[in-house]
């Protein structure tokens, strides 16, 4: 199963860091998430986007996970050479993984 | 009394925000403020820029074009309006906004607030937060902003100014600094700070908030984004707070569409640093109230550090880039012989050459392996150059394809822009001082 079907996620930037949220539809459906989508996992997932270290925080109340992923941005908005320097579609790449 | 409701609308979200809801909420949404944050971290950089050229420049470009339609009911609704669309030139753009109010005979008072400027005050030691480098590192600096917050602003709202514009401002302390206001709460308040700045980075991004961004079809469906209209926030004095919108605009408020902007760009949820508060995100509560309103509390905080963030922005070299497009049968395999030549073309002379293959694997830099061909193939080279003629080569070489490269090429478009990157430091809170002056459309003594 994808991702994409369980949760929703906005991807925001600060820098060369990509944050990524991960919220699931159903209240139920966190614990699941929480115990698959672990921040080795998400850096397993994107390793070909995502350069350094990846650290999870966790949000059970808003039934959300947020993936702080450093070196991920080619250097970042301003000076990046990618199509989308923000990473702003990358949401859509962690909504990718399977679990 | 305070009014118990403090209603403040977001008429935009960044630079280049659409109008039109605006003026929706300026006739419709009951205000007691309306707040523009139309400056990222590059604007105030390139209006910098705009500023060495000309003195009188560097302000938002789109200043008159957001305010002027807005004048008359300002005056008529009784709201203020608050925008940190001074950029790298505050007193500039109040000057511009004075000069709209007397062409439409409409007067008003503009408080300006300035002294985020610091560029005068960065040593060429100062540790780069980025890269832990000095700054003498990067050689041409061309701006230097501090973030200021609510402190900084508040002898603005204490005025009796009806347009309250900044330069840099954290974008939360917009939204936070006329609540603080309104209901007097304490600047060591960190509880109600932490929950009045949820409500601030809420609101910051406007319609990112309403169902903006957010929309997928079938999955996450929204009516009427084409007529999307841009978030209430109607605070209690404790900071509770319901996101609203107008009754008929486009979108929508539920939960999922609240959780997705509170945790945008949110590095701790434990730890949202700002001027003014330390905030904590973690014990946020969020409750439907039924359509397009969301109850939000259970923000806190704790003490704001001992510094301001400062962006500074530096010339980072000129960016070219070219593109061409391949399709049909075999599209995939001729774009990507077109890059073998690039690379053999190019790759000496810019080792950091990037190809981007538009249509397969561009926008995340990967196809996570997924099987697919192509009908079309949008090739793309970029790399960065000292200067613009280096980085002209880029294009020249994409343009070079049609008679030079595989069969088919099409479309080859090239460009040249300069970079500007942006860095930042922290700096002492005592060497930064706001300063807020007041400027009058209709001033007495030149009443005749």
């Amino acid at each position: 199963m994808k991702l994409y079907d369980l949760a929703h996620c906005r991807a925001g930037d600060k820098g060369n860091t990509s944050i990524l949220s991960l919220i699931a539809y159903r209240k139920e459906d966190f614990a699941r998430l929480a115990n698959s989508v672990t921040a080795d996992a998400v850096k397993r997932h994107l390793k070909d986007i995502v350069r350094g270290s990846v650290v999870r925080h966790e949000l059970p109340g808003l039934h959300a996970l947020q993936f702080v992923c450093e070196d991920a941005l080619l250097t970042g908005v301003t000076t990046s050479l990618a199509m989308d320097t923000h990473g702003k579609a990358l949401s859509s790449a962690l909504l990718e993984m399977e679990i | 009394m305070a009014k118990e409701t403090l209603r403040l609308g977001a008429g935009a979200g960044f630079q280049g925000d659409r109008f039109e809801p605006a003026i929706v909420l300026a006739e419709q949404g009951q205000l007691d403020y309306l707040v523009f944050e139309c400056l990222a971290e590059r604007t105030i950089a390139l209006a910098q820029r705009a500023r060495l050229q000309d003195p009188e420049q560097g302000y938002d470009i789109y200043l008159r074009r957001r305010i002027e339609p807005l004048l008359a009911a300002m005056k008529r609704r009784g709201f203020r309006i608050i925008t940190n669309m001074g950029a790298a030139n505050p007193e500039a753009a109040g000057r511009a906004v004075i000069e709209c109010a007397r062409r439409a005979g409409i007067p008003i008072k503009v408080a300006v607030l300035s002294g985020d400027d610091v560029h005068s005050k960065l040593h060429s030691d100062i540790r780069v937060l980025e890269t832990g480098a000095p700054l003498s590192h990067y050689r041409d600096v061309i701006s230097a902003n501090a973030y200021l917050g609510v402190e900084a602003l508040l002898p603005a709202l204490t005025s009796d100014a009806d347009i309250i514009i900044t330069g840099r401002v954290a974008d939360p302390s917009l939204f936070l600094a006329p609540i603080v206001h309104h209901f007097g709460w304490p600047l060591d308040d960190w509880t109600r700070l932490g929950q009045g700045t949820v409500v601030g980075h809420l609101m910051e991004c406007a319609g990112q908030v309403t169902g903006g961004y957010f929309v997928d079809p079938g999955k996450k469906p929204v009516t009427d984004l084409a007529h999307l209209g841009f978030p209430i926030a109607e605070v209690r004095s404790d900071g509770e707070v319901v996101i609203s919108k107008v009754a008929g605009t486009g979108g929508c408020i539920d939960e999922r569409t609240v959780t997705e902007q509170l945790l945008y760009e949110v590095t701790d949820p434990a730890a949202y640093v700002t001027p003014d508060v330390v905030a904590d995100f973690t014990g946020v509560r969020l409750e439907s109230l039924g359509k397009d309103r969301v109850r939000v509390n259970g923000g806190h905080g704790r003490g704001r550090t001992s510094t301001y963030k400062v962006s500074i922005g530096y010339r980072a070299g000129f960016r070219g880039e070219g593109e061409i497009s391949y399709a049909g049968e075999n599209a995939e395999a001729r774009a990507r012989l077109a890059g073998e030549i690039l690379s053999a073309r190019l790759g000496e002379d810019y080792p950091d050459l990037r190809l981007d293959y538009i249509g397969s694997s561009s926008v995340h830099r990967t196809d996570f392996g997924h099987p697919h061909t192509p009908y079309e193939v949008r090739l793309r080279a970029a790399a960065l150059a000292a200067t613009a003629g280096a980085a002209e080569r880029i294009g020249e070489e994409v343009e070079a394809l049609f008679t030079n490269g595989p069969a088919g090429g099409g479309g080859a478009r090239k460009y040249v822009q300069e970079v500007i990157g942006i860095i930042s430091c922290l700096l002492a809170r005592e060497q930064v001082q706001g300063r807020v002056t007041i400027l009058e459309s209709h001033p007495l003594h030149e009443t005749v």
